[in-house]
């Protein structure tokens, strides 16, 4: 076990230079000069030159990219933001608590709908609350968020003016965007949970466990739930990495300072160190996320947990 | 041997015109029409039939868990120990499965939990239906496996770290945890490889001596069946065609469907190109033929076999036959001083 981890460890690092590399390039042939970007119009030639010198603008492109990764690897150095001149870490850093807030309590509000009305769905299977609940996950699976959000922010803080609109520090405004967000999530989250507890309760070991005098409660929630359990924690890794990928839409609708506002501000700004590290950032995030869900995959299925000696 | 306690008589379990249907969009499925069967205490019921007969549906109508919808049960009584256990509540008949009737399942891959250890598979049997403690029924759970032939040190396994044959050790250690009065196998060893068959039938012999206890053995091997059974049963298309004990059956079958069974067995000291096989198919049990079942598939049928459903008919020491024309030929038979 100890040893699958370490190896999955070291896999991640090919995964992260290649994206670093995907970002790294595109900002690169992307137009715009970085060096008139920082000192402004009003630089004279020679001061440019001196900064693209000092920078490291004038090297060939692999000389540079090998530089960020060694700085990045070595020291955590991602670059300086043009912008605010303060290292994009930093910046990173104080956005990062808010979408990570967002971005669990989101996931919470999926796994505790979607995994009961799943369950719910699937032994009553065609009943009314069912076909409503399968509506409703189809309704939430196709609504844009941006849409959703601004719906949401219509109707809770115009109308009834119950919720604010924006900002991110009390519990209270909190919760628009965490439902905004969570709309896919609780329909990806209650369909996978549906479909494979359809599976698991026709199985034969179900049968078996009714055939001991087991009561039904137990078959459900033990037998049947701890075997549909074991795609639904793929579902749930994928959508938390994505959700903390793709609060974006919904930072930005709720403004919210996470690092999907960060981005979309620095793409704004051309602040190109940000925009590069903020990605670079995520890819990381989601490279974790999903290393953890394979990892709590093994605590779930024995039959895996063999194949990782 | 004398088991008059209960109600003067030694019979465990008695079927009385048990009807399941499946009801479904497209046609009610007569899984089971009609059916009387009787099990007496430690005997061995032999349940033969070909597949889509009726006997799994019969064997879960008996511990009451046919899946419903679409599954019903429209009429019938099923007396076991004295009671009809169509009249229990859930909950009464929760505390019957397992610890009185039992059931060993055909496929031993699938019917283990695969993310549960075999001892908690086991001590749940017995935590369900015996006041002991967590650890007491984990030792009793050891104790089981060891009963199966399978290492004490291997409780703490999980089903697909055994083979198919070990895994249904495991599930008749299940079965038989709670000492239960009646076992109903379900083809136990239809799916696994033949020289591991005839070890896990040992087995089964060997421990329904040990526990006393009945069995129906639902199969369609009449090899097993002769085998082990005291009692066979012959099911076609839902219903219970013949009854006899075992020696009867095989040396005096008399309905048509049973004489062609026997025939479609390969035989060792006969050499035949070609197996007699009996002519047709299954009928479809979304429309069953009118009057006897077997009638369009019968040598021996006649017209009125086609309008009236055969009543059965004891045909003397316990062996009754639901076949009238057969029935009336072995009665003249007799009457002609044989």
């Amino acid at each position: 076990m100890i040893r699958y981890i370490i190896r999955r460890v070291l896999f991640l690092f090919p995964v992260l230079v290649g994206v670093a590399f995907c970002v790294f390039t595109l900002l690169y042939i992307t137009p715009g000069d970085p060096a008139r970007m920082i000192l402004g119009d009003m630089a004279t030639e020679e001061a440019m030159n001196r900064f693209r010198q000092t920078e490291g603008l004038n090297d060939p492109f692999l000389v540079q990219f090998g530089n960020y990764v060694l700085k990045a690897v070595t020291k955590g150095d991602i670059g300086r933001s043009y912008v605010t001149k303060r290292p994009v870490m930093h910046e990173i850093m104080q956005a990062f608590p808010s979408t990570l807030k967002l971005a669990a309590f989101a996931m919470a509000i999926a796994v505790i709908v979607g995994i009961p009305c799943g369950i719910l769905s699937a032994i009553k299977q065609y009943s009314f609350f069912d076909v409503i609940t399968m509506i409703f996950a189809m309704i939430g699976l196709s609504m844009p968020v941006f849409w959703l959000g601004l719906l949401l922010i219509i109707l809770f803080s115009v109308q009834l003016k119950w919720l604010p609109s924006s900002g991110f520090d009390t519990f209270k405004s909190m919760i628009l965007p965490s439902v905004a967000l969570s709309a896919q999530a609780i329909s990806m989250v209650t369909r996978m949970t549906r479909s494979s507890m359809l599976e698991v309760i026709r199985a034969d070991y179900i049968r078996t466990a009714r055939s001991k005098g087991q009561k039904e409660s137990v078959v459900i929630w033990v037998h049947a739930l701890h075997n549909a359990l074991i795609p639904v924690v793929t579902i749930c890794g994928l959508q938390f990495g994505a959700l903390l990928a793709g609060a974006i839409l919904t930072e930005s609708i709720f403004a919210i300072p996470g690092v999907g506002r960060l981005m979309v501000e620095s793409i704004k700004a051309r602040d190109y160190p940000v925009v590069q590290g903020a990605v670079l950032f995520v890819a990381v995030a989601f490279s974790i996320v999903n290393l953890l869900v394979d990892l709590a995959y093994a605590f779930i299925n024995p039959r895996i947990k063999a194949q990782y000696k | 041997m004398e088991n008059s306690a209960h109600g003067g008589n030694d019979l465990l379990l008695d079927i009385q015109g048990l009807t399941i249907h499946y009801v479904t969009d497209s046609g009610t499925v007569h899984a089971v029409e009609n059916l009387n069967l009787r099990v007496g205490r430690g005997e061995t019921l032999g349940f033969v039939g070909e597949t889509g007969a009726g006997k799994t549906t019969a064997a879960l109508g008996i511990m009451r868990l046919i899946p419903s919808p679409p599954g019903v049960i429209k009429s019938g009584r099923i007396i076991f120990d004295g009671n009809d256990l169509l009249e229990k509540s859930e909950h009464e008949m929760r505390s019957i499965r397992g610890a009185k009737i039992a059931m060993i399942f055909q496929d031993p891959m699938t019917s283990l939990n695969p993310v549960m250890t075999v001892d908690k598979q086991i001590a749940e049997m017995i935590r369900l239906h015996r006041n002991v403690s967590d650890a007491e029924s984990m030792r009793l759970a050891g104790d089981m496996l060891e009963l199966v032939g399978i290492r004490r040190e291997r409780m703490h396994d999980y089903p697909h770290q055994f083979s198919g044959g070990m895994k249904q050790r495991v599930v008749i250690a299940i079965a038989l945890a709670c000492d239960p009065g009646l076992l109903i196998a379900d083809e136990p060893t239809t799916a696994l490889d033949v020289t591991i068959q005839a070890q896990v039938l040992e087995l089964m012999k060997k421990l329904k001596r040990t526990f006393d206890a009945s069995m129906i053995l639902i199969t369609h091997d009449l090899g097993i069946v002769a085998d082990i059974c005291d009692k066979v049963a012959i099911m076609y298309a839902g219903r219970v065609v013949e009854y006899a004990g075992k020696r009867e059956l095989f040396t005096n079958p008399v309905h048509p469907y049973t004489i062609g069974l026997f025939n479609s067995v390969p035989d060792l000291d006969e050499d035949v190109e070609r197996l007699a096989v009996i002519p047709g198919l299954m009928p479809d049990p979304m429309d069953l033929p009118t009057g006897c079942a077997f009638h369009p598939r019968c040598a021996f049928a006649l017209p009125e076999c086609s309008k009236d459903s055969p009543d059965t008919v004891d045909v003397g020491d316990g062996h009754s036959v639901a076949c009238a024309p057969r029935a009336a030929e072995l009665a003249a038979g007799k009457g002609a001083g044989k």
